[in-house]
């Protein structure tokens, strides 16, 4: 028994707030991995194991468990620190800004990009407490001079807004190719 | 060779290289010396947009800031004990300390000199090399390419001292990313789940922007708010950058360690520093300054991290086979343009990976000049407010991803690996490994494939003298790991060791 307890002393690191969830839940999305590889990748006959469309996933799945196994026995070796639910509901804490982004993304095609990149920078900037007229005029100024040089001026590939149709016919295409 | 170095200066030659010079490096300066964005973030968002241009000019852009981004993210390390990118936290050690002393524009000036020293030293080491590794490139058929992919794996995980197995699993879910979406051979899929949008597999870029830059605006806007302050510093620069010339010896040996450590796919800035800084300290009359505001210490750290960059492009282009993250990013570069990185590269287009190299040249004596000019101008961008930064990170991550395909679905995609990207860095586990496992892997996969037909037995693996060598590498590194590990909890079983 001794022996094994060396053994996992030979694992043990220091632990952050959060990591035991994050190692065992990598461990178990391992485990779940390795559950559907079968179904989820072929292993054709007549064929040389390392040819095998099934091999190079079965090998990364084989690393998870493997090493994802060793970090979650290390982690729960380690002494346990204060703060786990406060570190995970940090991580949730990040959803908000994930659905600012997915909002973002869904309203370029509609609105364009000039007035959804000036909407966000204005709104997210509010949100994230900067409410001076100074900040404001900041935020208002990035998002413009991003526009200026990725779609005016590096001309990447962007939808045009579905509201610019309803422009004037003089400045319609402009504001289309532009902004 | 100096007709091909001719040839090769010729086409940097032309208005749009040398505006993706000045861009790149006095943009890559700017991006170091503001703490939270880092050369990835900005190279994971101008990969896109670097599609559309000529190779050489989308090349030198990334370069330039991958090459000067070091020099921009000494002023925070020096001035305010906050490094501008991850490889200058050892700056801190001895650069803070001047600082405090009232030496900080002595401190900037030393760190300025060793980095352009190391820089060009690097270079024209690599113009010389160039020739060698035409000769020795060609040597590298599938089975060996395959087993240095394999050794760069081995050497990722293995340099994450502390964080072995976090890194092997980190490694391990690039791997199975990678292998995603229809497997072109027998076309058959994995692990698509019967979803439409999965059968072209993963995009490696997608997931660059969710793991370094949407998941970095994420830890910048939940953290709380922070400005930093710091003060303006007065004197001539030029005469704080000579005064490196006094430490040769400390700043040619941290070159040295640099050129070695940038050529090994998967060991970089941190194992050269490292080495540099305690070989330097070693040697030192004042040992005991070091970490306290040691000029020797300073420059030691400075003209390792520096050296990496050149020296890393080796392996990227002798044997397409990227060391570390940022140079994954560029070999995607290689590929949207048809130019194959590996042995040919090096045997048909010498002319223009010696271009890549005067292009770090230049870049250098670019970002020199800015920075005698340039700090107190910086000072004020280490004051932009964190989550500013984050909100302006976020807007900047859409261009990156949307203007790939236009595809909603990969910026959901690119957000669900910003969240995995934001636990991994708030838990301070390792990132990287999982975009050198997407890509080494992918390399695996196709030189093994290749290789297959000639491999009957394993012992085939070792029946050329250059694939031998490389599987007693791997043989004796994964040894080595394994007895340093045992060999440190034996010594002190008690310490927190390695997972």
């Amino acid at each position: 028994m001794k022996q094994v307890f060396n053994f996992l002393a030979l694992f043990r690191r220091e632990r952050r707030p959060g990591d035991l969830v994050f190692a065992v839940g990598f461990f178990l999305f391992a485990v779940l991995v390795a559950l559907v590889l079968p179904q989820q990748a072929k292993f054709l006959p007549d064929k040389a194991l390392i040819t095998q469309p099934g091999f190079w996933p079965a090998v990364g799945v084989a690393m998870m468990l493997l090493f994802g196994g060793v970090h979650m026995i290390a982690t729960l070796n380690a002494p346990r620190l204060p703060g786990r639910l406060r570190e995970v509901l940090v991580w949730g804490r990040s959803l908000e800004f994930v659905g600012w982004f997915v909002v973002y993304v869904l309203s370029v095609p509609r609105i364009g990009y000039l007035p959804a990149t000036v909407a966000l920078a204005v709104l997210l900037g509010v949100r994230l407490g900067y409410r001076t007229r100074r900040a404001l005029l900041a935020a208002v100024l990035f998002a413009v001079a991003v526009v200026l040089i990725f779609r005016t001026g590096l001309h990447v590939r962007l939808p045009a807004g579905a509201l610019y149709s309803y422009l004037p016919d003089a400045i319609r295409s402009f504001a289309m190719t532009n902004f | 060779m100096l007709e091909t170095l001719f040839l090769a200066a010729d086409h940097l030659l032309h208005w749009q290289v040398i505006v993706a010079l000045f861009i790149g490096s006095i943009g890559g300066v700017i991006i170091g010396a503001i703490p939270g964005v880092g050369p990835a973030v900005a190279i994971a968002i101008l990969l896109p947009a670097t599609f559309s241009m000529e190779p050489l000019v989308g090349l030198t852009l990334l370069l330039g800031i991958y090459g000067s981004s070091m020099y921009g993210g000494s002023l925070p390390a020096i001035l305010i004990n906050t490094p501008g990118t991850a490889v200058n936290a050892l700056t801190t050690y001895d650069g803070y300390p001047m600082t405090k002393r009232g030496e900080a524009l002595r401190a900037l000036g030393l760190a300025y000199g060793a980095s352009f020293f190391s820089a060009i030293f690097s270079v024209v080491v690599l113009i010389l090399l160039a020739p060698v590794l035409a000769k020795v490139a060609p040597m590298f058929g599938s089975r060996e390419i395959f087993l240095a992919a394999l050794l760069g794996v081995v050497l990722v995980i293995v340099a994450h001292k502390g964080q072995m197995a976090a890194a092997g699993m980190m490694a391990g879910f690039g791997i199975l990313l990678q292998s995603v979406g229809m497997e072109p051979v027998n076309y058959t899929m994995r692990f698509t789940f019967g979803l439409a949008w999965l059968t072209s597999g993963l995009d490696l870029i997608v997931v660059v922007l969710g793991l370094f830059a949407i998941s970095q605006a994420f830890v910048l806007m939940v953290e709380p708010e922070s400005a930093p302050d710091a003060k303006s510093v007065s004197g001539s620069m030029g005469g704080a950058v000579r005064e490196v010339l006094g430490y040769k010896r400390v700043a040619l040996t941290g070159s040295g360690f640099g050129v070695l450590m940038g050529m090994i796919p998967g060991v970089g800035e941190f194992t050269a520093q490292f080495l540099s800084y305690t070989t330097a300290r070693r040697f030192s009359k004042d040992p005991d300054s070091f970490g306290k505001g040691s000029p020797e210490g300073l420059v030691a750290s400075e003209s390792a991290n520096n050296a990496v960059p050149a020296a890393a492009m080796i392996p990227l282009l002798a044997l397409g086979i990227p060391g570390e993250a940022l140079t994954a990013m560029m070999l995607s570069v290689f590929y949207v343009h048809n130019v194959v990185p590996g042995p040919n590269l090096f045997q048909n287009q010498l002319d223009f990976v010696y271009a890549l190299y005067l292009a770090l040249i230049v870049l250098n004596i670019i970002v020199i000049l800015w920075m005698l000019v340039s700090s107190n101008l910086l000072i004020h961008l280490i004051r932009v407010p964190t989550r500013f930064l984050g909100m302006g990170i976020l807007i900047l991550s859409f261009v990156g991803i949307y203007s790939l395909r236009n595809s909603a679905v990969d910026c959901l995609v690119a957000a669900g690996f910003g969240v995995f990207g934001l636990i991994v860095k708030r838990l301070n586990l390792p990132v990287v490994p999982i975009i050198l496992g997407m890509v080494l892997g992918n390399i695996m996969e196709v030189k093994l494939r290749a290789a297959a037909a000639r491999i009957e037995s394993p012992l085939d693996f070792v029946s050329r003298p250059i694939s031998a060598l490389l599987v007693i590498a791997i043989v004796l590194i994964v040894v080595q790991a394994l007895r340093t590990t045992l060999r440190d909890w034996a010594e002190d079983p008690s310490a927190e060791t390695h997972s």
